[in-house]
């Protein structure tokens, strides 16, 4: 009996078991995206010394903690400026974001949109929940019109961000979404993202029906996993600009796949002429 | 080793102050520079966006000086020694990661080239209104290291010597040079390589599983593994114990990491500070000068004693860790203090501290340019 309970979790080695249980609260969606981001590394068998995971505030901000990899945790919006040096200054290294909607399109906005115009070459993986929940329920950058937060006790009158839109716009190479019910389709895009050269988008569609399942009266985890799986269509490549997040539907899939060099190439490259120009001077 | 020799321009040069930080920089080791263009520091940028790539190195200029100073940071711990220059108003910017520079001790130099303040200010004009925010602009205790060059050379010689602190103490290290500085043109002597001192970061010598990433030595500095070395560490601005782990609930994390952040500098005050004496065995009234405004105090003692006035002159390299010592003991040999400064009133307070009873008098100057000498002659006579 004793034995059995000692038998090793196929993920042991991908992540610091001193830190588990995480807290993350029950029915929280975060835990699934940490499942299948793992699953993509396992599936790629990719070096995990060579792996570098960074996020930002918020809930899911405290998953570079959970990986069992090079981790850091920075201040509130800045992962993907922190991860921007970190790849450009060490190109072998994987460096994958893993941050929030209000992290990185509320006050980490700006970084986000000139990381994917420079086409720099780091993964970044959006968890959306539609709120800011570590800090208890505020309206963020993609709140739905009309949705209940405790700073929208009226409903909120701000228009939200369409993700897949403004990293389509932005230049991202490789642009996803799916919801956490989405498990399968989400860690082959997550794997996806990791093996593309330059600026990957992987948003993912995430419960709290802690905070805000609960003041918008969505019910359960489980009735808001039903409603991802009422409202979601899968129709890959389709406008971006028309997959608006709504009660009703929820387009997720493969929006963009396409090819440019990286930032961290070019760069490489104009170094990489300098050597060569001085071997041919002596 | 061909490599070796572009990176530090051995011999004679003119030029400006800017272009020689640079240099300082690159000889330092330096390798990656984050930026955004601001007035008077963007020439600083301009010569590292030509001479990193010459040397192997990354130039890259982000969207604002918060990308800026968090690429450096990354870039420092993935193994590669970094900097970012500005001015006032994207100094401020850069103060929250800076803090998170301190708690996660990465080393790292930021150079400031200081003008009128606040706000925009004046953009093209010199002053020395960041000094105190150089020490107190982020939220929370903690320490940093600032120097104060007053000539290009300096910009040169103290921008190695930044990198040196920072790599030694795992700390952000300032450079506050101003307009003047930076934009003026002097002779600068660069050393070969050989005759450079450079100081790396110290590195783990244990193996991965007995890692603790935040566990210090006895000189309160923890050795630093880098991203992709198989260390595999975690590194969070939130309270963490020795492991690097979050610990937000007790007080004795918060206790502990907090005062050792202070402690490794403050208990190494001694090897950190540098300051100048000049002049100070007779004398009953001592200027008390840093920047740019030490090159009008040393031309205002000297007329002074010309004049038979008994004039000293402490100049302060270091202005963070705070000479305390320094300054009090010349405060208790003499009559009188007299700091000018390019501000309203700024560094003058911590004299005023550390003086105690000896009287402190404050000449600001605000604007276009320093204290003339004789306007520190002049007060000098008055006091």
């Amino acid at each position: 009996m004793e034995k059995s309970l000692q038998l090793e979790h196929p993920y042991d080695e991908f992540l610091r078991k001193d830190r588990i249980p995480h807290i993350w609260c029950e029915g929280c969606g975060n835990g699934i995206i940490l499942n299948c981001f793992v699953k993509a590394l396992q599936e790629l068998n990719i070096d995990l010394n060579k792996v570098v995971v960074i996020s930002g505030i918020g809930c899911i901000g405290r998953l570079s903690g959970y990986t069992n990899t090079d981790s850091y945790h920075t201040t509130h919006g800045r992962p993907i400026a922190f991860a921007t040096g970190v790849k450009l200054a060490n190109p072998e290294l994987k460096v994958v974001v893993i941050s929030g909607d209000g992290d990185l399109f509320a006050i980490g906005g700006n970084h986000f949109i000139h990381a994917a115009r420079r086409n720099v070459d780091i993964q970044v993986i959006c968890a959306n929940n539609f709120v800011y929940g570590m800090t208890g329920g505020q309206v963020g950058p993609t709140t739905p019109l009309e949705a209940l937060t405790t700073t929208t006790p009226y409903g909120n009158i701000e228009q939200p961000f369409n993700l897949v839109h403004l990293s389509t716009a932005a230049g991202a190479v490789y642009v996803a979404r799916w919801t956490t019910l989405h498990v399968r389709r989400l860690t082959e895009s997550i794997k996806k993202a990791l093996q593309k050269e330059g600026f990957s988008f992987v948003e993912v569609v995430s419960p709290c029906p802690e905070i805000y399942g609960r003041y918008n009266k969505m019910g359960t985890a489980l009735e808001m996993m039903n409603w991802f799986k009422e409202a979601s269509e899968v129709r890959h490549f389709s406008d971006p600009a028309k997959a608006e997040i709504s009660s009703e539907k929820i387009v997720v899939g493969e929006f963009v796949d396409i090819e440019k060099p990286s930032y961290g190439r070019l760069l490489q490259e104009m170094i990489a002429k300098f050597q060569e120009d001085k071997e041919k001077k002596t | 080793m061909e490599k070796e020799k572009k990176a530090v321009l051995a011999g004679q040069h003119f030029m400006s102050g800017n272009d020689a930080c640079a240099e300082g920089a690159i000889a330092a080791g330096c390798r990656f520079f984050a930026g955004y263009p601001i007035t008077p520091a963007s020439e600083l940028a301009e010569r590292m966006a030509r001479r990193l790539p010459q040397v192997g190195g990354v130039y890259i200029q982000m969207e604002d000086e918060i990308a800026s100073i968090a690429a450096v940071l990354g870039a420092s711990y993935a193994g590669v020694k970094s900097m970012t220059a500005t001015s006032g108003p994207g100094f401020s910017l850069m103060m929250e990661n800076i803090g998170l520079a301190s708690m996660t001790e990465t080393p790292c130099v930021i150079v400031d080239i200081m003008r009128g303040g606040p706000s925009t200010g004046q953009p093209t004009k010199p002053g020395q209104q960041d000094v105190m925010q150089a020490k107190w602009g982020s939220h929370g205790d903690y320490e940093i290291i600032a120097l104060a060059p007053s000539s290009v050379q300096e910009m040169f010689d103290f921008t190695i010597e930044a990198f040196n602190l920072s790599e030694t103490y795992r700390v952000p290290t300032f450079v506050l040079g101003d307009a003047i500085i930076a934009h003026m043109l002097e002779r600068v002597t660069i050393l070969s390589a050989d005759g450079i001192q450079i100081v790396n970061r110290k590195k783990p010598t244990n193996p991965p599983s007995e890692y603790a990433p935040f566990k210090p030595d006895d000189d309160l500095v923890p050795p630093m593994a880098c991203f992709g070395e198989g260390y595999r560490f975690y590194a969070t601005g939130l309270t963490h114990d020795e492991r690097g782990y979050p610990q937000t609930d007790s007080a004795l994390f918060q206790q502990k990491l907090v005062q050792r952040l202070c402690d490794k500098i403050r208990k190494n005050a001694e090897e950190i500070v540098k300051v100048e004496e000049i002049l100070l065995e007779d004398a009953e009234v001592v200027v008390v000068a840093y920047g740019i405004v030490f090159r009008s105090a040393l031309s205002a003692v000297r007329i002074a004693r010309s004049q038979g006035i008994k004039a000293g002159l402490l100049r302060l390299v270091t202005l963070w860790p705070f000479p305390d010592k320094q300054v009090s003991n010349v405060a208790q040999k003499v009559k009188r203090l007299l700091v000018p400064e390019m501000n309203y009133g700024q560094l003058v307070r911590e004299v005023e501290r550390v003086a105690k009873r000896t009287p402190v008098v404050f000449l600001p100057k605000l604007g276009e340019e320093p204290h003339k000498p004789m306007e520190i002659v002049e007060a000098l006579r008055r006091v």
